[in-house]
């Protein structure tokens, strides 16, 4: 007995699809993977591959730029007051003859960590706690949300500029800690209401009834699904992360002088922006490319993330027209 | 001015002579990224008063747009051109502001989504009363339109119509609400109503209720009816002509008995060959029609069905064939280069369709030689009981009631066998199913997989049966994560089941084969596939364990009538060919005649019928299969006018609140017609499910055989 075969429907597909198979795949027959498909569109769309490059570019300058520069964030050139840049100092010096490239290069490398580390363990936090409370409902959902309320209304400022003498000394992780601990929690709020409609769609009811664990639903279907918001929301996060640093940096409760962040030298410079306009903009022209390119890249990874996203199909009907012609 | 006299008054302007609506070469596009879409390419048709006209086709054929276009309520970016004359008054052109005073006076729609249709904030009567006072403001006081919004709600047949007139419309239900719509829609007496398929989201006990009220509101009014839809038997009774459309044009048209019985154009045959007849007991081919309709935006010369045909020819291909008439009849017309061969052939209809295509039966399994009684019990449902609790206050919850969604119902399906087990949205279908897939202690009763008892089970042995069972979803687009390939998609069963890596990826493209897709395709994402291909691929997912019973939750019912039947078919042959059990739930009860071997009718969460599918299709005992078979309506003309129709008044009760003895006595006809002695026993004994007939049961007290079909 042998089943007849429906090329039917499928022979279709082809045809129906102007512009092409989105996904062309390379070796025919051969199934990709799904993280190499991801990388494979994430490539395809430029902005996001400059902003990987400037990130990229950022971290090398951040950390290799002060070895190479004579003077470090704590050198002070007496030879040189309020200078403006000129070979020995290229950034220009400061009122008490700081090299400001030694001191932005040192605030670039705090802000660039605490920002990356504050957004990835808050997202993560919120997409951890949000899925759990909206698959799990009862208990555990009644507990965390409660913690989410509680922390909601605290003054999340007051409370890190209070146990800032406490972690005055200590390390840096401390205070990437407190302001991770007071950013995730409208986003657990937003991800706990997509995984309550996420649970009713049929093919997390499929893979519960193949058996598929919970934690394995949430990580494989339930997270994957809000990858856009999750994100979105990072990048955000990493722009909020630096500017709440700024913030309290800027009030003398986060990094702590000798040491600078981008955050400190814009507080301190921020009255000088126009007499004295390289103090201000080299550090605050770092922050600006430096989010910038956070977000571009957080833009093409969803684009990269969602097989829906219109933006790659038209760079991609776009390419296979130019390999056409 | 009583209000009557208001009801249905002589329009201001005189009367055209001539047809209601004349639509000459119309043409709409839109713009796309790929380029414009042609979504309508010179389409004719014209509709005289008192007439109804059907037009049919598949999902994108145009023919919801080319009603729009009519009505002026396509977007501005859509480019329309050609002629549309209302009563011989160009429409084309004209500016909204104009057309709206024609849009809802003389020209009323009725939409496909009822709910969609009404606003949510109004109360039903308030809005029907603005539907009059926008046209009539001038003549007709507030109180007059309310007055008449009461009428009309009463005349399409919803009880206590002045009450009801200040409910809201989430308090209406779906056919309730359709009724408002087309109460809204005939309140100005119209001379056209266009119902862009206005029975599809209903279930069929209702679909047949208001394709009857569209009749009714034809007669009153005296328009004439275009009715839009892709199901080719709610026009085969309703419809006077028939326009059948494709790739944005008539393929054919004619008057609805030639069409039905002397089909000229492939395309034609085909869907009346896809269709599975109610009235066909003996195993009969379905036609699948392969391939998928044509990208409007770049259509290659030729025939736009060409690809699809199984008669195509190389002159298929030079140029677009006109509509030509056939039969020597000058009603009757086809565009197809080939009508006098297809006329040439012997038979007729669906049968010369099966002919055509190449359609063949589908083999019975092995198993279904051996009787039914030495065959293994796939699964058993002894006395299941599923309640909901249903509770109010937000911060003290406190019980006000309880949903009886299952309440009671017993079963088993063996070794190779079907079954089928409909009724109405509401009556406990996927409830039932979820208590089975679910695998947990039922609250009453016993649920059996595979001999084992699942109320005993730990978690290992539970994990152990989910291997011997699956299930597809209804929903194609739902059912299968937009995040996953394919491949992933189909690997995921194996994998959670500990498969080993290369096992997976030489079954994976094995079940792709299977199911009839290519293996080529796996790295795409299930947003590239069209829904017939969804669910295939949603198919090979159930069977990747190879799984002894499969649980099909409407499988077929989001699809278009000509893909439906390749998925009908694969089902078959998958099931003939791995002896698979099925439990197929479905609404429409000519897909469950085709391919199920045994049905179960569930109401209010009882089966109150069930048996051998032939015997009960056949012979039904209880009222209410009865009413439930004569509202599905067969795509033949001349049989579906001779057919009596049993109309259920009133919609399902609530389940929080069934009523006592009978449940079905509220809405059974049989009840009504009994003296008041036996009304009794129906109201305060439940009818228990007797032995009718070998392998057939009913639970009614005055069970008889009516003929339905």
């Amino acid at each position: 007995m042998t089943v007849i075969l429906n090329e039917g429907d499928s022979a279709g597909t082809a045809g129906a699809a102007p512009g092409g198979p989105v996904d062309a795949a390379p070796e025919p027959g051969k199934a990709m993977t799904r993280g190499r498909l991801v990388f494979i569109r994430f490539l395809r769309n430029k902005l996001a591959l400059v902003g990987l490059v400037i990130i990229v570019a950022m971290y090398l300058l951040a950390f290799l730029g002060p070895l190479l520069s004579q003077w470090s964030y704590e050198d002070r050139d007496y030879a040189a007051f309020l200078q403006p840049p000129y070979a020995d100092h290229i950034f220009g010096t400061d009122n008490i003859g700081t090299d400001m490239f030694a001191q932005v290069m040192r605030g670039l490398q705090k802000s660039l960590i605490i920002g990356l580390l504050v957004a990835l363990i808050s997202t993560t936090v919120a997409a951890i706690v949000g899925a759990t409370a909206g698959y799990f409902l009862g208990v555990a959902d009644k507990a965390l949300m409660w913690v989410v309320d509680l922390l909601l209304v605290l003054p999340s400022f007051l409370i890190i500029a209070i146990l800032s003498p406490w972690f005055r000394g200590k390390s840096w992780w401390l205070l990437v800690l407190m302001l991770a601990a007071f950013q995730w929690m409208i986003t657990a709020r937003i991800v706990r209401g997509m995984t309550l409609t996420l649970k009713e769609r049929e093919f997390v009811k499929a893979a519960r009834f193949m058996g598929q664990p919970a934690r394995t639903i949430i990580a494989k279907h339930i997270v994957p699904n809000m990858a856009s918001l999750l994100i979105i929301d990072a990048t955000i996060n990493v722009a909020a992360a630096v500017l709440a640093e700024t913030g309290l940096s800027y009030f003398g409760f986060g990094v702590q002088s000798p040491d600078v962040s981008l955050g400190t030298l814009i507080g301190n410079y921020a009255q000088s922006a126009t007499t004295f306009p390289w103090l201000f903009l080299f550090p605050a022209g770092f922050l600006v490319v430096f989010v910038l390119a956070v977000n571009w890249v957080g833009d093409g990874l969803r684009d990269a993330l969602d097989p829906t996203s219109t933006r790659v199909r038209r760079k991609e009907k776009k390419d296979t027209e130019e390999k056409a012609a | 001015m009583t209000s009557s006299e208001i009801l249905f008054d002589s329009p201001a302007d005189p009367v055209v002579e001539g047809p209601v609506l004349q639509v000459e070469d119309l043409h709409v596009s839109f713009p796309s990224e790929a380029g414009r879409v042609r979504a309508v390419r010179g389409l004719s048709y014209q509709v005289s008063p008192g007439e109804v006209l059907g037009i049919v086709g598949e999902s994108g054929s145009g023919k919801s747009v080319s009603s729009l276009a009519v009505m002026g309520l396509l977007p501005e970016s859509a480019r329309i051109s050609g002629s549309i004359k209302f009563q011989g008054r160009e429409l084309i052109g004209r500016t909204d502001a104009e057309l709206s005073k024609i849009r809802g006076r003389r020209i009323a729609m009725v939409f496909q989504d009822p709910l969609s249709a009404l606003t949510p904030v109004y109360t039903v009567g308030d809005q029907i009363a603005e539907a009059i006072l926008v046209h009539r403001g001038g003549a007709v006081s507030k109180q007059a339109a309310n007055k008449r919004a009461v009428e009309l709600l009463d005349l399409v047949g919803i009880p206590n119509a002045a009450e009801r007139a200040k409910a809201f419309p989430h308090e209406f239900s779906g056919g309730m609400r359709q009724r408002a719509v087309i109460a809204m829609a005939i309140a100005n007496d119209p001379d056209l109503i266009i119902a862009d398929e206005p029975t599809t989201a209903l279930d069929v006990t209702v679909q047949a209720q208001v394709l009857q009220l569209l009749e009714t509101a034809q007669e009153v009014t005296g328009a004439g009816i275009v009715i839009i839809t892709h199901d080719l038997g709610v026009v085969a009774g309703f419809a006077d002509r028939l326009m059948v459309m494709y790739a944005g044009r008539a393929v054919e048209t004619g008057k609805v008995d030639e069409i039905y019985q002397q089909p000229r154009m492939p395309y034609t045959l085909g869907l009346l060959g896809s269709i599975p007849r109610l009235d066909v007991g003996e195993k009969q081919a379905l036609v699948p029609i392969t391939g998928q309709p044509p990208s409007l935006t770049d259509l290659p010369p030729g025939c736009p069905f060409a690809p699809r045909c199984p008669m195509v020819v190389d002159a298929c291909h030079t140029a677009e064939p006109p509509l030509i008439d056939v039969d020597g009849s000058p009603e009757h017309r086809a565009a197809c280069i080939r009508t006098g061969e297809i006329a040439a052939t012997d038979t007729e209809g669906a049968e010369a369709a099966a002919e055509i295509f190449g359609a063949e039966v589908v083999e019975e399994p092995e198993i279904a030689k051996v009787p039914r009684e030495q065959r293994d019990i796939v699964l058993e449902l002894d006395h299941v009981v599923k309640e909901y609790p249903v509770n109010k206050g937000v911060v003290f919850k406190r019980r006000v009631g309880t949903v009886h969604a299952v309440a009671g119902i017993s079963f088993d399906i063996r070794e190779g066998e079907t079954l089928g087990l409909v009724g109405e949205s509401g009556c406990g279908k996927t409830t039932t199913l979820m208590e089975i897939l679910g695998l947990e202690k039922p609250m009453g009763g016993e649920i059996s997989v595979l001999g084992t008892n699942v109320s005993s089970l730990d978690s290992k042995r539970r994990f152990e049966i989910r291997r011997d069972m699956s299930v597809v979803f209804q929903d194609p687009m739902a059912s299968l994560d937009p995040r996953l390939t394919i491949h992933d998609v189909i690997a995921e069963p194996m994998q959670v089941h500990g498969y080993g890596k290369d096992e997976i990826n030489r079954r994976v493209p094995e079940l792709m084969r299977l199911v009839g897709l290519r293996p080529e395709q796996l790295s795409r994402y299930p947003g590239e596939f069209s829904g017939g291909q969804r669910q295939r691929i949603g198919i090979a997912r159930a069977l990747a364990l190879e799984p002894k019973l499969v649980v099909l939750d409407e499988p077929v019912s989001a699809l278009d009538v000509s893909i439906q039947a390749g998925v009908i078919n694969l089902l078959e042959e998958l099931k003939s060919k791995l002896g698979l059990a099925y439990l197929f739930v479905a609404h429409d009860l000519s897909v469950v005649r085709h391919i199920a071997d045994r049905v179960a009718v569930m109401y209010l969460g009882k089966i109150i019928e069930i048996g051998e599918v032939d015997s009960v299709f056949d012979a039904p005992r209880h009222p209410y299969t009865q009413a439930l078979l004569s509202a599905i309506p067969i795509p033949d003309p001349v049989k579906e006018r001779q057919r009596e129709r049993i109309i259920l008044t009133g919609d399902l009760p609530s389940p929080a609140n069934p009523p006592s003895g009978c449940r079905f006595r509220t809405r059974c006809f049989l009840h009504a017609s009994l003296p008041p002695e036996q009304q009794r026993t129906c109201i305060e004994l439940e009818p228990p499910r007797e032995v009718q007939a070998p392998d057939h049961e009913a639970a009614c007290h005055f069970a008889q055989i009516r003929q339905v079909l």
